[in-house]
């Protein structure tokens, strides 16, 4: 049926001048397409809890309210399947919407501008073979000023860097094709890059870590301690394929971005996205001194520890490979900005579950158990145990990020 | 009126261990299979968490995790001349409930068990004569230790066993049990870091001639990868295992070594809090069209499948086919009919000891964390003259010292009040015991059926259990306590308490939750309920897994056999069933 319908809108065109480039017989084309969408992770937003694919209604919270995912299925009425492929490259492109309008760069298209015009055309290919999903969706959910969409003029002259991407001839080939993926279809500074107070990347800042929906998003250039310079190629490879290494699991959103996205990825891609990041090498601020280990709220942090944490991530900090992430050296830990660690104590993780690491292990949540002061001494403890060493976390802190839905212990006392 | 669903290819009954296992090895030769489990979804995350699973009231006292008898419970009698009557609450032996089952709750002592006892009638008959068996009903298990060798070596690499081999190839190994069957490899994990306890016993058993070993342990020495890829971490010895889960990814469970790459699958479904009525036959009554079951809401269900595998517990395994008219149940009086013959279960015994100037620290501990010795298990020593059969294995596995249910005392101190302090405060540091648990042979009146009065909440039957311990297992355990006592007098006790079984059996205090048998297999469908594939000899498009299948009991925990069976049946289907669906032995 499907194919029919699509048959007669070719045979309405006719065969002069299509206003579609993109053909599903193509199979090297779809294919290709089906790759950039996985190395993308257009799945992630577009698809809301539960729902179908690709058919759009996910909330993404920003700074400035929320905003729902379109469906990106080939449905005429509620898809993209009346899109001209202009349409859809200015769209993906220039964050210019099918009728003119200024999409919300909850869309990156400032990282999909970097895409040469053939990759967004295999991705429009790849999508067009799915099933069209008849699902409705208001994107914009904005409050005045920011649901008027002209402001996003002024948005994209102070964030919007159109300079396309050229090959840099001093570098490897792998080296240029690991900053296309991180720069363009991986988007990764969306999340790993600090953002403006307008919600832009910070690019003097780039991929040197963000908080983005409550997580921050870690350093990940190449310098030590905090980035991934004390990483291998090899761990680095390994981490975005299995999403579980020696050292480090992925959980929060980076878990499902591994699931979702590089797990699928080649080995050969993986690798170049390492080398790329890992050529990353901005100066860095020197490490600041631990605290004492006689400071009284690195008494308390390690008396908590050893109480409720040592189990798993055993006393020295080393957790157990492949299984509970190591602490002692560890760059989510020592990050400026604490916040993934208030959440991860808070709420709990899971670590990604991959075809090769299936555990996909679980962090249980400690809200019920502990005060926000005793978070905070914890945390303050792992940040400088084990020669880490990061600034002290504070009890208000923890407080922000607790939330009203979580009450400190000290007023319930009761578990789960 | 129950809706009809469209039909699969494997319909499991129940997701513990076996469920989890055929489910695994069935998806993975392509098969769609759904498991109907009545109790809850339960995972490490969610139900084991870290912060709350060693909640003693919560899941030793109150037995969070076990059957309600409300949802299902059976009736007892020691004899045919008694009445039955419904146990309300579950004592002797607590039934697990939900996804895992009695995987979650096990204290983790995985054995094989010996290749005598694989053909236990034959052996003896061979060794003593038939007059040595006298009217016991023992039986072969119709397949052979040798038969289920790899298998075994399956299930401990699955679960990531701890221990040191014994006998590897043939050839005896320092350290290990001497007594056990021929392995092909070594434990993947060597054994756990003993405790002061299981040191000192193994020392004295040495002393006065036996053979201790450290007990072969599913709580893991090390961190471990099995083949499946999941990762189990280093047991913590925080002595929090028999009726809890494991926060730590240490215990061997579905949940660590099999769920998560099960429940993966595109070609996998669990459908929990469903309850099976009944399996389904066709108008032949030979073979199985699907099952019934009932979900929470009250709505009946057919789920249609080509293959049925009971994999519930043991116990509920028997009723199902007995309440699915699958194969002739059981009659005592003629002694004809198969389902509910040979019931058997655990003969153990304990001796206590209390000692001056030494501190075990009974809390650093875990459920398989021990030393054993096997000199008087089985037929591992010369019965004759004895006027018993079997045996028992001497185990020193102190697993936990909880503070509420672990409170040694000697004899003779009050139950409350200052003496009891005053005693609990000097024994609690300084006190063990070590068990001996040994074999349970059938009689002709111990069985199952269903009762002719009780029934459950849907209007069903319940299961009724006729048991008592036989005169031939009340001596072998008072022998090898006897023996037990001997090695507890070499570690020096101010004092020493023994604990024999007699009868009659009572259903009120803990001993074991080893129920065997019901739905045994066997070699002649006049005796035995299942062919040596676990396959029905009535209805072969059903299987029946689990401990069930025991024709008698020996002195060993059940599991690891359990779990060998499972991987045998499980390739049996894969290789001979899947390509020619019949029976698989021809009666």
């Amino acid at each position: 049926m499907r194919r029919a319908l699509v048959s007669a809108a070719f045979a309405a065109i006719g065969f002069a001048a299509p206003a579609n480039a993109v053909d599903q017989q193509a199979f090297e084309q779809v294919e290709r397409g089906r790759y950039l969408t996985i190395m993308g992770d257009c799945v992630a937003c577009h698809t809301a809890p539960g729902g179908k694919p690709y058919a759009g209604g996910l909330t993404i919270a920003t700074p400035f309210g929320n905003l729902l995912s379109p469906n990106i299925t080939p449905d005429v009425a509620t898809g993209i399947g009346a899109f001209s492929d202009d349409q859809f490259v200015n769209a993906v492109q220039n964050g210019i919407g099918s009728k003119g309008q200024r999409l919300y760069p909850a869309l990156p298209y400032p990282y999909y501008h970097k895409m040469p015009r053939a990759d967004l055309l295999a991705i429009r290919a790849y999508l067009n073979t799915l099933d069209p999903v008849s699902n409705a969706v208001e994107p914009n959910q904005l409050p005045f000023p920011f649901n008027i969409r002209m402001s996003l003029l002024f948005w994209n002259l102070l964030n919007f860097d159109r300079t396309p991407l050229v090959d840099d001839p001093n570098q490897s080939p792998q080296w240029n094709r690991g900053r296309y993926i991180v720069e363009g279809p991986g988007h990764c500074g969306a999340c790993h890059t600090p953002k403006t107070w307008l919600g832009g990347d910070n690019t003097s800042q780039a991929l040197k870590g963000g908080v983005l929906q409550g997580w921050f998003a870690p350093d990940i250039t190449g310098q030590a301690r905090k980035g991934i310079g004390d990483w291998s190629e090899d761990e680095l490879v390994a981490y975005l394929k299995t999403g579980v290494i020696a050292r480090s699991s992925a959980s929060g959103p980076m878990a499902e971005v591994v699931v979702n996205s590089t797990s699928k990825l080649s080995d050969a891609d993986l690798r170049a996205v390492a080398i790329y990041l890992k050529s990353l090498t901005p100066a860095s601020a020197p490490a600041p001194a631990a605290l004492a280990a006689s400071d009284p709220h690195m008494v308390a942090g390690k008396a908590i520890y050893k109480d409720s944490c040592a189990a798993c991530h055993r006393e020295d900090g080393e957790g157990i490979d492949n299984l509970f992430p190591r602490l002692r050296g560890s760059s989510v830990v020592q990050q400026d900005d604490p916040t993934t660690l208030i959440r991860v104590i808070l709420e709990g993780t899971r670590a990604a579950a991959t075809s090769e690491r299936p555990t996909g292990a679980a962090m249980p949540s400690f809200a019920w158990r502990f005060s926000d002061d005793q978070v905070a001494d914890l945390i303050t403890y792992i940040r400088n145990g084990w020669g880490n060493g990061a600034s002290s976390v504070s009890a208000s802190a923890v407080k922000d990020i607790r939330g009203a839905d979580r009450p400190n212990p000290a007023k319930t006392g009761q578990a789960p | 009126m129950a809706r009809k669903l469209p039909s699969r290819d494997v319909v499991i009954i129940g997701l513990g261990w076996t469920g989890a296992i055929l489910a695994n090895e069935l998806t993975d030769a392509g098969l769609d299979v759904v498991a109907i489990e009545r109790g809850p979804w339960r995972d490490t995350a969610e139900s084991f968490n870290v912060g709350y699973a060693p909640d003693e009231l919560r899941f030793a006292v109150r037995l969070d995790l076990f059957l309600r008898p409300a949802q299902e419970t059976l009736t007892f009698r020691n004899n045919l001349n008694q009445t039955a009557l419904p146990i309300r609450q579950f004592g002797s032996f607590l039934p697990g409930d939900g996804v895992g089952g009695a995987g979650v709750h096990w204290n983790g002592q995985n054995w094989r068990y010996h290749p005598t006892d694989f053909r236990l009638r034959s052996h003896l008959i061979e060794r003593y004569g038939a007059s040595a068996i006298g009217d016991l009903t023992i039986q072969d298990w119709g397949v052979t230790y040798d038969e289920l060798e790899p298998f075994f070596d399956r299930f401990e690499k699955i679960a990531g066993i701890s221990g040191k081999a014994g006998n590897l190839k043939g050839a005896i190994q320092p350290g290990g049990n001497p007594f056990e069957g021929s392995r092909s490899d070594d434990y993947p994990l060597p054994p756990m870091q003993m405790t002061y306890a299981p040191t000192l016993f193994a020392e004295a058993a040495r002393s006065v001639g036996y053979h201790p070993f450290p007990t072969p342990s599913a709580n893991a020495s090390g961190a471990y990868t099995n083949p499946l890829g999941l990762t189990m971490g280093p047991c913590t010895f925080c002595g929090f295992c028999e009726r809890f889960g494991c926060a730590n990814y240490s215990k061997a469970s579905p949940q660590v070594n099999v769920l998560p790459v099960l429940m993966r699958k595109r070609n996998f479904e669990a459908r929990t809090e469903c309850e099976v009525l009944k399996i389904n036959l066709d108008g032949s009554g030979k073979r199985a069209t699907g099952v019934t079951y009932v979900d929470t809401a009250g709505q009946e269900w057919e789920q249609p499948g080509d293959l049925v595998i009971c994999c519930a517990f043991s116990l509920f395994n028997v009723r199902m086919l007995l309440l699915s008219g699958i194969g002739k149940p059981y009659d005592p009086s003629t002694n004809e009919g198969v389902v509910g013959r040979n019931y058997s279960y655990q003969t153990n015994s304990s001796v206590q000891m209390f000692f001056d100037n030494k501190t075990f620290n009974p809390f650093i501990a875990s459920g398989a964390l021990g030393q054993s010795a096997d000199d008087f298990n089985g037929d591992n020593f010369d019965h004759t003259g004895l006027g018993f059969i079997g045996g028992a294995g001497m185990n020193c596995i102190p697993t936990n010292g909880r503070p509420i249910l672990t409170r040694p005392v000697p004899p003779g101190t009050p139950n409350w009040g200052s003496a009891w302090k005053k005693a609990t405060k000097e024994s609690y540091n300084s006190a063990f015991s070590i068990t001996s648990q040994g074999s349970s042979y059938t009689t002709r009146g111990n069985y199952i059926d269903l009762d002719p009065t009780y029934k459950d909440r849907f209007g069903r039957p319940l299961m009724r259990m006729t048991f008592d311990f036989p005169e031939n297992d009340i001596r072998m355990s008072a022998f090898v306590n006897d023996k037990l006592a001997t090695v507890a007098k070499a570690m020096g006790p101010r004092q020493i308490v023994a604990n024999k079984t007699g009868t009659p059996y009572s259903v009120v205090p803990y001993q074991s939750t080893h129920n065997v048998g019901g739905a045994i297999m066997g070699a002649d469908p006049k005796t035995s309920v299942l062919n040596k594939y676990l396959q029905s000899w009535d209805v072969p498009n059903v299987f029946v897994m689990g401990a069930s299948a025991y024709p008698q009991n020996a002195g060993y925990n059940p599991t690891g056999t359990v779990g060998a069976l499972a991987y045998w049946a499980a390739h049996a289907i894969r290789t001979q069933y899947l390509k020619n669906p019949g029976p698989m032995v021809q009666a």
